[in-house]
């Protein structure tokens, strides 16, 4: 066996709190692999995250008449493939949130355990008290903010939603920690597309019927210009009542346009 | 380094600086990417023809260079073409086409064709291999009908029943893909894009300033200059700014004549053709 690379828990590697591999020789091996190392070890490589690997795009989320809505396809794309396409990638938080997340599945799903862990000790107080989206927003800022300074970030982009105490509250955090509340956000692509319609049809009083029907206008935009969307929603909404995540569902797309039927009318041999 | 002898000017281009920058690339050196210079410019068909229209900034990095500039060029008579990219680009690539199409109408006799001008750009920007940085979009009524193009500046072209192009084309695009539909009257094609050039002023930041619009039907064209203006001065006094002679306090006066040294003799003979 010549120097061997092996990747194993150590004190150090839990302090720093990055998966490590250690570089040592033979003569070493008895010291090196016990719980506790008992020398000082050579550090021979951090693993970080890069690049996102199986992705969802974009988000969008607004606040209606009676609390929170929110919508996202249910893809999960491996760079240019579109793998997965049931992903659920809008989730609940306790009683009064919902998040959906777009970027790094793997991320997101990290995301869920320490709020799931979250949710978990504040039920376990059993005080009457339950933790609120702006709560849960702040939370998430700070976990995505310290990761994103020790170089090891949580490939995503959320959009957290909420009802409590009548009060609703719509946010978003990054996956550098840029945070912000809205009447309406979105993610990824969904800035560019959805954001410029939600800006000039967005009302403070619409029933949910006028919301999803202005949310559905979004995700067709979204569904006929990015790439990585897939035909099949899942929308999400949540009021003081409770919170409601639908069943999958599918848009009529329209392709019937003359101009498309025949483009090089006119000019043969043109397209 | 080679010593390159001192060849008299013959005019065309210099490749001079062609090593220099093999040398730059091959040290590490990343080209600078093309910018975009921030536009939205949008077209679309409607019943009769097509309405062309796009915002009035213009900008050089940062900085807004002209407020109110043109971006919409005229062709033909009855072609109209929308330029982003490049500003100087765009300029001189439509000016050389719209002289182009002229020459071929006395030529032929006969009104352009929206297609000629397409293919004349199209074949001039793919010679150029994507060097020539102009992204248009080319609308026009002739015999055959209206037609409606966009041209990439590599030179590959679409057809289409509406189209975007330039930074704030995502959110014009959004606004087409929820609200058009076939068969659209006149007002309801100007409402749509006039909306859609909004949506790319107010939401885009290389766009902005005002809406410029045309309208192309058969045998009439409309160039509607600053259609809307959606952005007007606030805040300007409503006095007016007047300034009355004695506001600023003169501290001396200085009267000097001007003196005139040189005696321009008129003659000579008049230049020969």
């Amino acid at each position: 066996m010549q120097n061997v690379e092996i990747s194993i828990p150590t004190l150090n590697g839990w302090l720093l709190g990055y998966p490590v591999t250690y570089l040592f020789s033979n003569e070493k091996l008895k010291k090196a692999t016990g719980v506790v190392s008992m020398q000082s070890l050579h550090i021979y490589k951090i693993y970080v995250t890069r690049y996102p690997y199986v992705t969802g795009t974009s988000v969008i989320a607004m606040k209606y008449k009676d609390g929170v809505i929110m919508a996202s396809d249910t893809a999960g794309s491996y760079g240019s493939t579109l793998r997965y396409k049931s992903v659920e990638r809008i989730k609940t938080v306790g009683d009064h949130t919902i998040i959906g997340a777009s970027g790094e599945i793997s991320d997101f799903q990290e995301i869920m355990r320490y709020l799931d862990e979250l949710i978990l000790y504040d039920k376990m107080w059993d005080d009457g008290n339950s933790l609120g989206p702006k709560e849960v927003h702040n939370y998430l800022n700070r976990i995505m903010y310290n990761r994103r300074n020790k170089f090891n970030p949580l490939y995503n982009s959320l959009v957290l939603g909420g009802v409590k105490n009548g009060q609703k509250y719509l946010g978003t955090v990054n996956m550098i920690g840029t945070h912000y509340e809205d009447d309406h956000l979105a993610t990824g692509f969904g800035n560019h597309l959805a954001r410029p319609i939600l800006r000039s049809e967005w009302r403070e009083d619409l029933t949910f019927e006028e919301a999803v029907k202005l949310i559905e206008k979004c995700l067709l935009v979204l569904l006929y210009r990015d790439r990585s969307s897939i035909n099949k929603f899942q929308i999400a909404k949540i009021t003081a009542e409770g919170t409601t995540i639908h069943p999958p569902y599918s848009l009529r797309t329209y392709w019937g346009f003359s101009h498309f039927q025949n483009p090089s009318k006119g000019a043969a041999g043109t397209w | 380094m080679v010593k390159m002898t001192d060849l008299p000017t013959k005019g065309g281009f210099s490749f001079d600086l062609c090593r220099r920058n093999e040398m730059l690339l091959k040290n590490g050196l990343q080209m600078p990417p093309f910018r975009k210079t921030g536009t939205t410019i949008v077209g679309l068909v409607f019943q009769d023809g097509v309405v062309l229209g796009a915002d009035t900034r213009a900008t050089e990095g940062p900085i807004v260079a002209d407020k109110n500039c043109e971006k919409i060029h005229f062709m033909s008579p009855n072609i109209y073409c929308c330029g982003a990219g490049t500003a100087a680009d765009t300029e001189a690539v439509t000016d050389m086409v719209s002289s182009q199409l002229q020459l071929h109408r006395y030529a032929t006799g006969r009104e352009s064709r929206v297609v000629t001008a397409l293919t004349l750009l199209k074949s001039h920007l793919f010679n150029y291999q994507g060097h020539v940085s102009a992204a248009l979009v080319l609308g026009g009524v002739d015999v055959t009908g209206p037609h409606l193009h966009t041209v990439y500046p590599h030179g590959s072209t679409d057809t289409l029943p509406f189209a975007t192009m330039g930074s704030g084309s995502l959110a014009a695009m959004s606004v087409f893909e929820s609200k058009y539909k076939e068969g659209l009257t006149r007002e309801e094609g100007i409402e749509i894009v006039a909306e859609a050039i909004c949506a790319g002023i107010f939401n885009d930041l290389g766009s902005g300033s005002n809406v410029d619009v045309c309208v192309i039907t058969k045998g009439k064209t409309e160039y509607l200059r600053n259609y809307q203006l959606p952005n007007p001065r606030t805040y300007i006094s409503s006095k007016g700014y007047t300034f009355v002679k004695g506001q600023t306090e003169v501290l001396s006066t200085k009267i000097t004549q001007i003196q005139h040294k040189v005696e321009t003799v008129e003659g000579g003979d008049a230049m020969e053709e």
